[in-house]
């Protein structure tokens, strides 16, 4: 769709339901999976929440938009940045988040984590390498 | 330098269209191009023509049309956040089977990838919000 490809960061801050940015963020990702750019998402803050494994929002009658991120490998939207500082100081583990994968079409299709575990100072260097950060 | 606007929260509730329309304003009058505004989230509420702010305050949406007028800008409001916020122009009253439109001068209704091509085609992509 493009000749340029950027580097694509898609900073996400807030928690999943108590505003629409996390999920309104989500669309843009979908949408900008078409334009063949080189995709980041990072989580940081209460952004970590939106990948919490187990969200119910049944009681809410909020849309539960998790599987979604469920999706993104198969966008081939497979880096997903989360800082390690805000799931500590939420009380939180990798464990605690959903399994994200993506399958390697030049790995015979090997099955790959998605996520990745980053220092704040390692992701202030990822930041610093973007060409564009949406930030939500 | 050429210039993209993101735009994300609503008028008058929020600073971030105000400091947006400032930075517009003054990134044209240093003689950089803005080729496009686009407004997100609840940002798409600057584009309703039923605002009616009291006299005695500036009129954020019309001061956009006017800046707009004046440069030829690009202002895109985007339509998967708009149809949830009731922003609607022709086509949207047509599609979706309302009986009014209230899109305001020099907006226009576009698709999120209007914002990624902002991204990919400015040299600064400048985001307004929290």
């Amino acid at each position: 769709m493009s000749e340029t490809i950027k580097k694509f960061m898609y900073l996400n801050r807030r928690a999943p339901y108590g505003t629409i940015y996390a999920w309104e963020s989500l669309e843009v990702v979908l949408i900008g999976a078409a334009f063949d750019q080189d995709v980041s998402l990072a989580f940081i803050g209460d952004g970590v929440y939106q990948l919490l494994e187990g969200q119910d929002t049944s009681e809410s009658d909020m849309k539960n938009f998790s599987t979604t991120y469920k999706a993104l490998g198969d966008y081939d939207v497979t880096k997903l940045y989360v800082e390690k500082e805000s799931l500590e100081e939420r009380g939180l583990t990798l464990d605690d988040l959903m399994p994200l994968t993506w399958e390697d079409e030049d790995d015979d299709w090997a099955e790959k984590d998605s996520i990745r575990l980053v220092s704040r100072a390692e992701l202030a260097d990822v930041l610093d390498d973007q060409d564009i950060v949406y930030s939500f | 330098m050429k210039f993209a606007i993101q735009v994300n929260e609503g008028p008058y509730q929020h600073q971030a269209t105000d400091s947006a329309y400032q930075f517009a304003k003054a990134a044209l009058d240093a003689g950089h191009e803005i080729m496009r505004v686009f407004f997100y989230h609840d940002g798409v509420n600057n584009g309703t023509n039923l605002t009616t702010p009291p006299q005695d305050d500036r009129n954020i949406v019309n001061r956009w049309s006017e800046l707009g007028k004046a440069h030829d800008l690009d202002l895109v409001v985007c339509v998967a956040a708009a149809q949830r916020r009731g922003i609607v122009d022709e086509g949207e009253m047509q599609r979706n089977g309302k009986d009014a439109q209230n899109i305001a001068d020099g907006f226009r209704i576009s698709g999120l990838g209007q914002l990624i091509e902002a991204g990919i085609q400015s040299e600064r992509l400048m985001v307004f919000g929290d």
